[in-house]
């Protein structure tokens, strides 16, 4: 096999008679996947230098939370990762709880943690499918798109909508699972799934082409990556293997068995491979999860948080008031301050949530996982080629919606 | 009692105002003169070892003595253990040392404080707007800005 070429060899001194070019890349270009900017400084193909820029999709999230009641930020959250957005609708559940000292049923954590675990399939399978449609391998793209679109099909059932789920409330749910649910989760988990991941991995796992093409590329220390805040599958792949289920165990990841996967080198190649192996671990989650989903109701037995029924909003004058104080008013959440964190599929989703009494919040921070990822992104491709940077991106799966806010 | 309060009253104990672990997040409110020495012995001290600076934000109580808070929420990798450092600054003054020497990380954090609260952080390499174009006017999460205001969406300068 040939020595590679050492790009890194003269970075820094332009050659003969070039000056450092300008080019900027998006904020629309289709390797961007999303509206992100990049000012890069080249010389030839090396980068010299790159300033990140992003913001063109800030919707003002906490602005508008500040002014919307508990429940009502529910569907704000969907807007943040909008690749798997239970999972953000879980985490802000959990920071409000946290708040009101709530303590949700046996079979809501478990629902919790199946719903968390599909999402996070899906999110893994759309950075690697898009990934590698940057990189020329559209195959693998469709191949991960048949399983999503199963999943898909199941929160549609779930919550009736595809994208902005909405599913959790503040002490529970917005419903209990459907008839027959887990069973379909299950027919969808080991007989479309594994086969996808399968055929994925044959593609790519051996393929010299693939290996050739990430490996080397897009690297971080484990040093580094600590120092830059990374979490979630890039520090994991730099081989530090910090991940909240394990570590800060929340719902009920204790009692299931798996296993956290770490990489060596932090490189393109390994984010791919701890992707990889994160989806089939997580299906082991399901499994066990669903063997274990204990029966009862989905939410607390407390009218301080959870609606009336309708059948009782319609004949009592108790529970009209309720309905009508629960909806124009909001919950009532103790004053204070959390942060809570859940592993989301990028990393720590953290909410910090300032309230002082009354129906909605005063303050919400997210700590969205792709922000400290995407200021790193010049630290992983300087001295690289600009191609690099594509290759680099996309493996490192920045969500604008959750960057931006 | 959380070890952290401890080791923080006895280094620095004329900086530590107040500390609680209401909710079962230990808090340490601190003075904003020597935050850059207390965020370098919170991430070297040996028995704490915060290496990762999480999250950092503002929050704007307005219409109290000290109008601007600035929180930082840290976690040791090591001894598996959060914290929270909060800072009370005057309106009139709502200046605080950058701690981007500590963790390189917290760059962009401190960009997005400055660019929502107008909070100052001195010695900061690169205090622009982050999440807002340099043309904007104002903080955007800052209490009394209205939440309906609009301003002529207009790109960078360049």
């Amino acid at each position: 096999m040939a020595e590679p070429v050492d790009i890194t060899a003269n970075v820094g001194t332009p050659d003969l008679q070039a000056e450092p070019m300008l080019i900027n890349i998006g904020p629309s270009h289709p390797a961007t996947h999303a509206t992100l900017r990049f000012k890069a400084t080249l010389d030839g193909e090396t980068i010299l230098d790159l300033v990140p820029e992003f913001g063109y999709l800030h919707r003002g999230f906490e602005k508008e939370s500040e002014a919307a009641t508990w429940t009502q930020v529910i569907p704000y959250t969907d807007r943040l990762n909008y690749v798997s957005p239970l999972m953000n609708n879980v985490g802000y559940a959990m920071a409000v709880e946290k708040l009101c000292g709530i303590e949700i049923t046996e079979r809501c954590k478990y629902v919790r943690v199946i719903i968390s675990e599909l999402s996070r399939i899906i999110d893994h399978m759309v950075c690697i499918g898009t990934s590698m449609v940057d990189l020329g391998a559209l195959t693998n793209f469709w191949y991960f798109w048949k399983p999503r679109e199963e999943v898909y099909f199941l929160i549609e059932e779930l919550c009736g909508q595809r994208l902005t789920t909405s599913y959790t409330r503040i002490g529970g749910a917005m419903a209990d699972l459907p008839e027959g649910w887990t069973d379909r989760v299950l027919a969808v988990c080991r007989g479309v799934i594994p086969e996808c991941i399968a055929d994925v991995n044959a593609l790519l796992t051996k393929n010299r082409i693939f290996i050739e093409r990430t490996m080397g590329v897009g690297p971080i220390s484990a040093k580094d990556a600590v120092a830059l805040g990374f979490t979630g599958p890039c520090l994991r792949a730099a081989g530090v293997p910090l991940d909240l289920r394990k570590d800060e165990p929340y719902l009920v990841y204790d009692r299931f068995d798996f296993d956290v996967p770490i990489g060596e080198a932090g490189d393109t190649c390994d984010r791919y491979m701890v992707r990889m192996e994160e989806m089939r671990q997580s299906l082991r989650i399901i499994e066990q999860a669903i063997a274990k989903l204990p029966g009862g109701p989905i939410n607390i037995d407390d009218p301080r948080f959870i609606l009336p029924e309708k059948a009782q909003v319609y004949e009592n004058i108790e529970a009209l008031m309720n309905h009508f104080k629960f909806i124009m008013e909001g919950v009532k959440v103790p004053a204070g301050e959390v942060y809570s964190a859940t592993e989301a599929a990028n990393g720590e989703l953290g909410f910090y949530i300032v309230s002082r009494g009354g129906g909605g919040p005063y303050k919400i921070k997210v700590r969205p996982p792709c922000f400290p990822l995407f200021q790193g992104i010049p630290h992983l491709v300087k001295g690289q080629m600009l191609a690099d940077l594509i290759a680099t991106l996309g493996s490192v799966n920045i969500i604008a919606g959750e960057l931006d806010r | 009692m959380s070890i952290v309060f401890d080791k923080l009253r006895q280094r620095f104990p004329a900086d530590v105002v107040s500390t609680h672990s209401d909710f079962g997040d230990d808090t340490v409110l601190v003075q904003r003169e020597r935050i850059a020495s207390i965020l370098t012995f919170l991430r070297d001290d040996p028995e704490l070892r915060f290496d990762f600076a999480m999250d950092l934000t503002g929050v704007d109580y307005l219409g109290e003595e000290h109008r601007f808070e600035v929180v930082y929420h840290l976690y040791s990798l090591e001894k598996k253990r959060r914290v929270r450092i909060k800072v009370r600054l005057h309106e009139d003054d709502p200046v605080i040392d950058t701690a981007v020497a500590v963790w390189p990380g917290i760059d962009w954090y401190e960009r997005e404080a400055w660019d929502m609260y107008g909070i100052v952080f001195r010695g900061h390499p690169n205090l622009k707007r982050i999440l807002m174009y340099e043309a904007f006017e104002g903080h955007p999460l800052r209490k009394d800005y209205p939440k309906a205001k609009r301003q002529p969406t207009i790109g960078p300068e360049e």
